[in-house]
């Protein structure tokens, strides 16, 4: 049965007729067409489909469309500012070449900017321990976490947001 | 593009101004951004559809009946189809034609597919696919290598390699052991799922998107399955979510049921697997078994060994030829073995095909003879890596490997002694002997092993590359190659190469989406070839251009070739300077073509399949790593601490790109060995078949301290591109230095300084460690002296 979903994604409202078992992850691809959410286990532990609802740090493939009514959505294509300059987690990944083949990259950047936040003065240890829901085959990591060390230390992060 | 150098600092002696310099990743900003575009991202034609696969319940078995009315009545099922609507030839083999797209009558494997259906929605087709009614007439299923050797069930026939006398010298040894090791396998887990869209074309065409390594096998395959030929089939991809070998054969079957479906319909259709049918359903890094005995002097000098291997290859050949011929060459690692035997057998089972899987059968070699190693120093309780040092290839003599190449470009004393020095190697072995004495529960092991690994595909047809460079008359410049990107960086580094090549700014420089139109008969980007064979490629495209060029400035400008010079994004014409497309402009006026091919072969490559001899590798990569760990003896957990890696990339092309691939590919080989299990049930289902149950290394598993570097000053002594060295593959090979320090601090739960220990099996898992430590603890050491 078709149900009519609203929300505010990267700042827009939208609203759509989807069935009520659509998937969040779904929603944002295939009906709001924006593709930089991936779907890597289609069972919430990869974490490639991480986005932020309602400012938290959520995996996308796990949530209903419909749970997600009348919240605010942001996805990695709405991190970047207005004028395409990148918010500071991603310049970090990839001034710190913090990715390889990039399918995870969008939902570690996600997954970094709500640790950042919650943990602004963080530790190597806490992201390593925060990143767990993560995976990443290509990089060993290690990238990732200097990435994200470098933008909590980078003042323009505080600033940022998100 | 993007050319930032800093913040990370990288040193490198080059003289280029391009290649060498550590820039970062030409896809990163679409990556971090969201905009990369991966198979799944594309956006489809109105009226696509989707298809999901329906798979064998059984291991081994006949198909009796199969109802699939089901299936076509289920909601938004538009075409169903089986080994009989297949119009031309139902193989995707690679080498044999043992690799069905469907099986006509006999499966062969739990969850092998048995049909497709498409639909108009990806979950439309997975509902349906749900739906058949199949009976089987069940067989006997041989399940494990042990068994498949009892009953000699092999895919191919066994091969020996055989140099000077094993069995006598074995006799004269001054000691012998005899031993064995389980080696388990590995999924590939690219976060990126098999993929492929089919996109019919006029007149009987087919273009397909592919996630694949290897475009022109899925050319091939794709026409021969819709009986038309290779010029019909157009492959493309862009980009892979990771490879690691796993897209190297295993593309092709989702290729070619897209391609059915999309020739039958007349849609497009995409073919999207989940993770946990991906897992079941494509083939894995080979399992192994290995019997052997040795003979050593009072050094620990190997003077003889003789090396049984028995791969799991599953129900068909796919790669596993070759994979094998792969870890015979590897056995030896950087040991020279005077008198040595290794039999090899390929074993058939009734479980998925297995593949490659990054170092393509080499680290499953590696690993037998490091545990021999390791083995020979508890017996003579001397140092493991003074036993390693003691069997080291010499540089003018003891320089033969068992398939007798010369080793010509050892290095690895050099290395070895580098890193013993600044892993601080002796005194961390007194003080971790000193803490183990201390504490009764959390023992702490320590290793420094070697790698030595052979470049170049061992078929020598495969190691040739094509590239195909075009500039426009604004000065920008398109490049396409043979070779794929999945994340390793090989469209960076041979865009570097051709703006190196063209005295021009890497923003000069697009590398488009690897197509077989454009270069056709390309080889797999694999065996860690990619920089290697296209770089080359695209230097001589790119010199044939410069050539042009400097050949119409000389006739235009009266000057001779040693006047005109590229660089900086400028042309020095004698006394003055041009803008490059100034120069560019002029040619075209002037009618000179401004589009070249190039082509490269590896020289100096040769090998006889019969007597498995020649020179397979046009050289040897090496690398060293110390990796030190704990291990709770109480829950068998471990825990690595630390570790140490030289690794050698001759002259880097770009050293933030290598040591990506070093400190990745060693986190995954470290995964290999210790967390990733595959577990098979008595019915031979895999069941650990997602992330839930298969642990592929968290950021946790990185250790608190890792000291990664490139050799410096070690330029290929071969010609290759820029005098670097392939990097793929053989950093997941410095994971067995983890592996090897587990096993040290589980001996040091024995009685005496150096105790032998049980046989660990690999991946060495909480369970698997806790196992060795109960009977090590029941004084069981499986370790046999023979008396001599």
């Amino acid at each position: 049965m078709a149900v009519k979903v609203s929300m505010t994604v990267n700042g827009k409202s939208v609203s759509h007729e989807v069935e009520e078992r659509t998937l969040l992850v779904s929603y944002i691809r295939e009906t709001l067409r924006m593709t930089g959410t991936h779907v890597g286990c289609d069972t919430a532990q990869c974490g490639a489909c991480t986005i932020h609802m309602n400012g938290r740090a959520v995996k996308s493939c796990n949530i209903l469309a419909m749970q997600a009514e009348g919240a605010s959505i942001t996805t990695i294509e709405g991190v970047a500012n207005a004028d395409g300059t990148l918010h500071p987690m991603q310049a970090a990944f990839k001034e710190h070449h913090g990715l390889q083949c990039g399918f995870c990259t969008p939902g570690m950047v996600m997954s970094a900017i709500d640790l950042v936040k919650n943990f602004p003065d963080t530790t190597e240890q806490q992201i390593r321990e925060q990143l767990d829901g993560n995976l990443c085959r290509c990089t060993g990591y290690h990238n990732i976490v200097k990435a994200i060390k470098a933008a909590a230390a980078d003042p323009a992060s505080a600033k940022a947001g998100v | 593009m993007n050319d930032n150098a800093d913040p990370i600092s990288f040193t490198t002696n080059h003289t280029t101004s391009v290649v060498g310099t550590p820039l970062r990743h030409d896809s990163a900003h679409l990556h971090v951004s969201g905009r990369a575009i991966y198979a799944d991202d594309m956006r489809l034609p109105a009226g696509s559809l989707h298809a999901a696969l329906g798979m064998s319940t059984i291991a081994h078995g006949r198909i009796k009946s199969m109802d699939l009315s089901a299936v076509r009545a289920a909601p938004g099922v538009v075409c169903v189809i089986t080994a009989v609507d297949i119009p031309g030839h139902n193989s995707y083999g690679p080498i044999l034609d043992d690799d069905p797209i469907f099986p006509e009558a006999l499966v062969q494997f739990a969850g092998q597919p048995i049909f497709a259906v498409a639909a108009t929605s990806t979950e439309a087709a997975r509902r349906a696919a749900r739906l058949a009614r199949v009976e089987y007439e069940a067989l006997p299923a041989i399940l494990d290598i042990r068994e498949a050797l009892a009953q000699q069930s092999f895919v191919i026939p066994t091969q020996t390699l055989c140099r000077g006398d094993p069995r006598a010298a074995l006799q004269g040894a001054a000691h012998r052991l005899q031993g064995s090791l389980t080696i388990g396998g590995q999924d590939h887990f690219y976060l990126e799922g098999q993929i492929a869209i089919a996109i019919p074309q006029e007149d009987g065409a087919m273009l397909v998107h592919s996630s694949t390594q290897h475009p022109t096998e899925v050319q091939h395959k794709v026409g021969e399955a819709l009986g038309r030929h290779v010029h019909d089939v157009v492959v493309q991809c862009r980009r892979m979510g990771g490879g690691f070998g796993g897209k190297e054969s295993q593309p092709a079957l989702f290729a070619c049921v897209a391609a059915i479906l999309a020739a039958k319909t007349g849609h497009t259709v995409k073919l999207r697997t989940d993770r946990d049918a991906d897992m079941i359903m494509t083939g894995k890094r080979h399992d192994f078994v290995s019997d052997y005995e040795v003979g050593f002097d009072e050094r620990g000098r190997i003077t003889a060994l003789c090396v049984m291997l028995a791969s799991r290859c599953g129900y068909s050949a796919d790669l596993s030829g070759p994979v094998n011929d792969r870890t015979m060459f590897h056995v030896d690692n950087a040991y020279y073995l005077e008198h040595v035997e290794i039999v090899s057998h390929r074993c058939k089972t009734h479980t998925v095909s297995n593949t490659a899987f990054r170092g393509f059968g080499g680290p499953q070699g590696m690993m037998v003879i490091e545990n021999i190693m390791d083995d020979i120093a508890r017996t003579l309780g001397v140092d493991p890596l003074d036993v390693r040092k003691a069997n080291y290839y010499g540089t003018s003599d003891r320089n033969v490997t068992p398939y007798l190449q010369p080793v010509e470009d050892n290095i690895l004393d050099d290395i070895t002694d580098q890193l013993e020095r600044t892993s601080d190697y002796r005194a961390r072995r007194s003080s971790i002997a000193a803490f183990n004495a201390a504490s009764p529960i959390v023992k702490r092991g320590l290793a420094l092993t070697p790698v030595k690994f052979g470049i170049s595909f061992n078929a020598t047809l495969y190691n040739q590359a094509g590239a195909l460079v075009h500039i426009y008359t604004d000065g920008s410049v398109l490049v396409n190659h043979g070779g794929t990107e999945m994340g390793q960086g090989l469209f960076t580094k041979v865009a570097q190469v051709v703006a190196e090549e063209l005295g021009l700014p890497l923003q000069r420089v697009r590398v488009s989406a690897t197509d077989t139109s454009k270069v056709p008969n390309t080889s797999a980007t694999a065996a860690s070839s990619g920089s290697d064979l296209n770089g080359k490629a695209a230097q001589a495209a790119a010199i044939t251009l410069r050539d042009r060029l400097v050949a119409f400035a000389c006739a235009q400008y009266k000057l001779s070739a040693t006047q005109v010079r590229f660089a900086a994004d400028r042309v020095l014409l004698g006394e003055e300077t041009r803008d490059f497309t100034q120069l560019v402009r002029e040619a075209y006026a002037a009618r000179i073509s401004l589009s070249a091919a190039g082509y490269y072969r590896t020289p100096k490559i040769h090998y006889d399949r019969v007597s498995l001899t020649g020179r397979p590798f046009f050289y040897f990569s090496y690398g060293v790593a110390a990796a030190e760990v704990a291990v709770d003896t109480l829950t068998g957990e471990t825990r690595l601490l630390r570790v140490d890696i030289l690794h050698d990339v001759g002259t880097s092309l770009n050293p933030v790109l290598d040591i990506g691939q070093i400190e990745g590919g060693f986190l995954q080989g470290m995964g290999w060995l210790t967390s990733e299990e595959l577990w098979w049930n008595p019915r031979g289902e895999l069941k650990t078949h997602a992330p839930s149950t298969y642990k592929i290394p968290t950021a946790r598993d990185w250790p608190a301290i890792a000291n990664v570097h490139l050799v410096e000053g070690m330029p290929n002594r071969e010609d290759t591109i820029y005098r670097s060295k392939a990097v793929g593959e053989p950093p997941l090979m410095l994971g067995i230095s983890v592996f090897q320090a587990i096993r040290d601090a589980v001996a040091s739960c024995g009685a005496g300084p150096l105790p032998s220990l049980p046989p660990l099996p690999a991946p060495a898992t909480p369970e698997a460690v806790l196992l060795t430590l109960n009977r090590l603890a029941a004084g069981r050491a499986a370790l046999v002296e023979v008396a001599s």
